[in-house]
């Protein structure tokens, strides 16, 4: 927008995105604060900014580290449910978005619309059969279990189909004409021409996967077959919590995906803009 | 334009001929044609759409109308459906309602003044405050949950607590109370989702043409009058796009009051939702015909909220 007031206006918006930015950060910085206090000051005087020098340790990360909880087989079941949803899901849905976008027949628009109707309807209500499948289909407590059913999602069905609608249909012409299959089209010239759109949904799905828990909490039964969310809140207890674990465990499982964040920050922003919105 | 679509007889396809074999070779020829190759593609959404959301859907409504105990099903009609007429039915459909209402109020017109305001081209540091405002998205609600829990806990030292008695104010037991334990879970959405919305409008403002602001402002439009006429209208789509993601977000939550009040039990139901009611149901009390009922409920009302919004707004997509 044209502007034309310089000095005080601008100065009060700094301010003013100075706050929200502190209203961001601050509940990331309390509870990292918190990490470093014993767990004791927390129960009794609860989350606070004090500051005192004397009892800041490494102590609750020390604990982790020696093992007595799950803290990381949970860990690691996260990374491993996160990198396998990923990467199948990217490939699957990339296939289908290719489909819907690059070949005209029948049932194109019928199986997009059945796409949209899957993107409008919250999984939540169909949890209860779902979770009865799984029983049959002895996926309870299992990898897969918290796999399998949404692997093949409809957001980045639509992403991949609305990217590929920028890419234009002469290079399969073309590719035809020197003799490349359908399929070899597909995985030698439009997936290293989709990388972008890989990068940004690699990064939505893994973070919708690390941080997902109604799913993988009904799934999962066993304590070394959670994953870090569920792992976490199960230190909550109607007997008492282990905040200790709990607090120091946050912060550590926040880190990773804020690291992955602040490298790939251009193409997180693209994941979440892509959803759809053209304006 | 080339259509993709082709006559498969004589196009060479897939495999050079030499090595096709005369056995495989029909197969090869059905599988590698064009006209097979688009259902090849889109195979894995119809298995996963079949098994994953057509029958549990259809699963859901039948089951409505059953008692389901393990081994035995039976027939009970309209049982379950009388039976969610009940007042805690009503307080988790009332809570989910006023929180996706009171999301709305607070999480579109906030990011939206919030990105009008950044998007100005005299803001220093835009790309920073749009990446450190992002990031609360990036926190499970596990996590999240945890925080606000304690932030909003009930001790004197609690945060919350703590910042009013700068002000002099009584502590609070937040989290005990309806209303401030709404203000608990509200505050807790506007934290993980403003950075989000205000990115989406950041995004769709990209998209408005200068010219039209520069037209306006030779006509002498203030620039408020061109923040309504020309900015509003033109981030329709994103509106649209938000305000839909929102409804599905505030009519399945769950997760941040399981947080918040350890575990969907919250004081007289305060904090209970649609979604904590079927699990509570389904899960915690394996009564899963009853819980199925509740489904039903919610699938009920997203379709009309589905509706109402295709009728009034047209659909976000547009095909180009």
């Amino acid at each position: 927008m044209a502007q034309k007031q310089k000095g005080p206006l601008s100065a009060f918006l700094v301010v003013l995105f100075i706050l929200f930015a502190g209203f961001a950060l601050f509940p990331l910085f309390a509870v990292t604060l918190a990490s470093f206090k014993p767990s004791t000051e927390l129960l009794r005087y609860g989350l606070n900014l004090k500051l005192e020098w004397s009892m800041m340790s490494l102590k609750n990360y020390a604990f982790i580290f020696q093992g007595t909880t799950d803290y990381f087989q949970w860990y690691w079941n996260s990374i491993v449910i996160t990198v396998l949803f990923t990467v199948l899901c990217l490939i699957l849905s990339a296939m289908v978005g290719y489909g819907l976008e690059m070949y005209r027949f029948r049932l194109k628009n019928v199986i997009f619309t059945l796409v949209l109707v899957v993107m409008m309807i919250p999984v939540e209500i169909i949890m209860l059969p779902l979770y009865k499948l799984m029983i049959g289909m002895k996926l309870i407590n299992t990898v897969w279990g918290v796999i399998l059913p949404f692997v093949v999602a409809p957001i980045p069905i639509f992403f991949f189909r609305q990217y590929l609608s920028g890419v234009p249909k002469d290079f399969m012409d073309a590719a035809r004409v020197d003799g490349c299959s359908e399929y070899g089209i597909f995985v030698r010239i439009m997936m290293p021409l989709m990388a972008p759109a890989f990068a940004a949904m690699a990064i939505l799905q893994a973070m919708n996967s690390w941080n997902n828990f109604l799913w993988p909490m009904i799934v999962l039964r066993t304590n070394d077959m959670l994953t870090l969310p569920i792992g976490l809140s199960s230190l909550l207890t109607p007997y008492g919590n282990n905040y200790d674990v709990l607090i120091a465990g946050s912060v550590l499982a926040i880190l990773p995906i804020l690291v992955v964040f602040l490298f790939f920050q251009r193409y997180f922003i693209e994941g979440m803009t892509a959803g759809g919105v053209k304006g | 334009m080339a259509t993709p679509v082709h006559t498969n007889a004589n196009v060479p396809t897939g495999q050079p001929p030499q090595t096709q074999r005369p056995t495989r070779s029909q197969w090869s020829r059905f599988i590698h044609s064009s006209r097979t190759a688009p259902y090849v593609f889109v195979l894995p959404f119809l298995l996963s759409f079949a098994l994953f959301f057509a029958y549990p859907v259809i699963s859901t409504v039948i089951m409505s109308f059953q008692e389901v105990l393990p081994g035995i099903t039976t027939y009970v009609g309209l049982e379950n459906y009388r039976d969610l007429m009940n007042p805690t039915f009503g307080k988790a459909i009332l809570n989910s309602v006023l929180y996706t209402l009171l999301t709305l109020v607070v999480l579109i017109p906030l990011p939206l003044v919030l990105a009008v305001l950044l998007n100005s081209p005299k803001m220093p540091g835009r790309g920073l405050f749009r990446s450190v405002m992002f990031i609360p998205a990036l926190t499970s609600v596990v996590v999240a949950g945890t925080i606000f829990r304690l932030m909003f806990g009930e001790l004197d030292g609690s945060l919350m607590n703590s910042l009013l008695g700068v002000f002099g104010v009584e502590p609070h037991k937040w989290l005990m109370n309806a209303n401030t334990g709404f203000l608990a879970l509200i505050v807790l959405a506007l934290w993980r989702w403003l950075g989000v919305n205000m990115l989406y409008y950041m995004s769709g403002l990209q998209n408005i043409p200068p010219e039209l602001y520069e037209a306006a402002q030779i006509d002498g439009a203030s620039r408020f009058a061109s923040f309504w006429r020309i900015t509003i209208p033109m981030l329709k789509p994103v509106t649209i796009y938000v305000f839909t993601i929102s409804i599905y977000a505030g009519l399945s939550m769950f997760t941040e009051s399981y947080m918040l009040w350890n575990g969907n039990n919250s004081p007289n139901d305060i904090g209970l939702t649609i979604v904590g009611y079927l699990y509570r149901q389904g899960l915690e009390q394996n009564s899963m015909g009853f819980g199925a009922a509740v489904g039903i409920v919610l699938l009920v009302f997203t379709l009309v909220l589905n509706l109402i919004q295709l009728k009034f707004f047209g659909m976000f997509r547009k095909e180009d």
